[in-house]
């Protein structure tokens, strides 16, 4: 499996699961080929002598995308998320926004509704995937080393670990960073970017990509609102200025307040999700 | 710092490219950076020379093409060019904005021996 999607990176940990990432196959058959390729260099030198100026220099049109890799394994994520009808979202955020809390909660309200299960990406660290356990929920801790996203590569084989029930919902915490996780699809129905009153009303204008890639903005820990400048309409302007029309919900993890309005866009996620499917609700 | 992956990811495609184009060395290439995709160039230079050491395209020279995003503009229905996501429309000044493009990440040519 790994020869296919190119692991081989040695910093990325995912609980119980390590040795998976660190196995140096792949990285074996690039060295073996590297050089085989080599001897034919001989070859080439001595073909072409007449040609004056640079030796057999020729462009060649590419057309490559970069994160094709990553996009090919994210579409196959989410072929898979969608023929078994699971939801997977992809929560985003700065470090600090209250992402962990308000999953906690999350899983709480949907009891009896929805069976979650947890992708928790951090540098380091098992601590978030340890609170989501004790909410009784399913969890699973993808540790980035020096990185600072999650990919397609590590959520796939996190979610093949995990073993997500048919019909379920799929949340992916990913590395606390408001940039980076912009461009890197990991196969997710809805990127959702948390935003907290503490952090400012200008942060989608500051963050962009960000806010432009995701369907729905969660404006956490309103309970503080009483003690900091933040001017929720204009956060709103701010989001859809970057993205037209976007959905933006206020909710506080802590008071609780918001929380039903969360849930049901949630639900109707899932609804989406499960369109067409005779699967059972898990 | 996710240039640093993404160029990873280019050095895959380009050892790809050298079997089935059969080269060995490349000296120039061309890469396009969108300026919506949320990618610095500057960090794409950076991680290209550390990246490319010692392999197939040590040395070689990176020539970054930004070609301006198109967008929709939702109050005035032009279709114009913008540089960054919360430009208002250069037309009537509408903020609301419908962009097409202007994410590309990819490598447009090289040359190669």
């Amino acid at each position: 499996m790994c020869a296919t999607c190119g692991c081989g990176k040695g910093e990325v940990t995912i609980e119980g699961h390590g040795h998976d990432h660190e196995h140096g196959h792949h990285h074996h058959h690039d060295h073996d080929h590297d050089h085989d390729h080599g001897h034919s260099h001989d070859h080439g030198h001595s073909h072409d002598h007449d040609h004056g100026g640079d030796p057999e220099s020729r462009v060649v049109a590419v057309e490559r995308d970069l994160l094709a890799k990553n996009n090919a394994l994210a579409e196959g994520n989410r072929a898979m998320f969608a023929a078994r009808g699971i939801l997977a979202l992809n929560l985003v955020s700065s470090p600090g926004s209250g992402k962990t809390e308000l999953l906690c909660k999350t899983i709480e309200k949907l009891q009896g509704k929805l069976k979650p299960y947890v992708v928790e990406g951090d540098q380091q660290t098992a601590n978030d995937a340890d609170r989501i356990r004790k909410t009784g929920a399913e969890a699973i801790q993808i540790n980035t080393g020096k990185g600072c996203h999650l990919d397609a590569h590590m959520v796939g084989h996190a979610v093949e670990h995990l073993g997500p029930a048919d019909a379920s919902v799929v949340f992916i915490e990913n590395v606390g960073n408001l940039v980076c996780p912009a461009g890197f699809d990991l196969g997710e129905a809805h990127k959702v970017v948390i935003l907290s009153v503490t952090e400012g009303d200008d942060k989608p204008l500051k963050y962009p990509d960000i806010f432009a890639a995701s369907d729905l903005v969660l404006i956490n820990k309103t309970d503080l609102l009483p003690y900091v400048d933040f001017d929720m309409a204009a956060a709103t302007a701010n989001a859809r200025r970057v993205k037209p029309g976007i959905k933006v919900l206020a909710v506080s993890a802590r008071s609780g307040e918001g929380l039903d309005n969360w849930i049901a866009w949630l639900m109707g996620a899932r609804a989406m999700a499960m369109a067409g499917h005779q699967l059972e609700s898990a | 710092m996710h240039e640093l992956s993404l160029c990873e990811s280019l050095l895959d495609i380009l050892k790809t490219e050298a079997e089935t184009g059969h080269f060995e060395k490349i000296t120039r290439i061309v890469l396009e950076i969108g300026p919506l995709s949320s990618v610095e160039p500057e960090a794409m230079r950076f991680g290209f020379d550390v990246v490319m050491a010692g392999t197939l395209a040590d040395g070689a020279k990176l020539d970054i093409v930004t070609p301006p995003a198109e967008a929709r503009c939702l109050s005035c229905f032009e279709l114009v060019q913008i540089n960054d996501r919360f430009d208002p429309c250069p037309q009537c000044g509408g903020t609301e904005l419908q962009i097409s493009g202007g994410d590309a990440l990819r490598i447009k040519e090289m040359e190669v021996t």
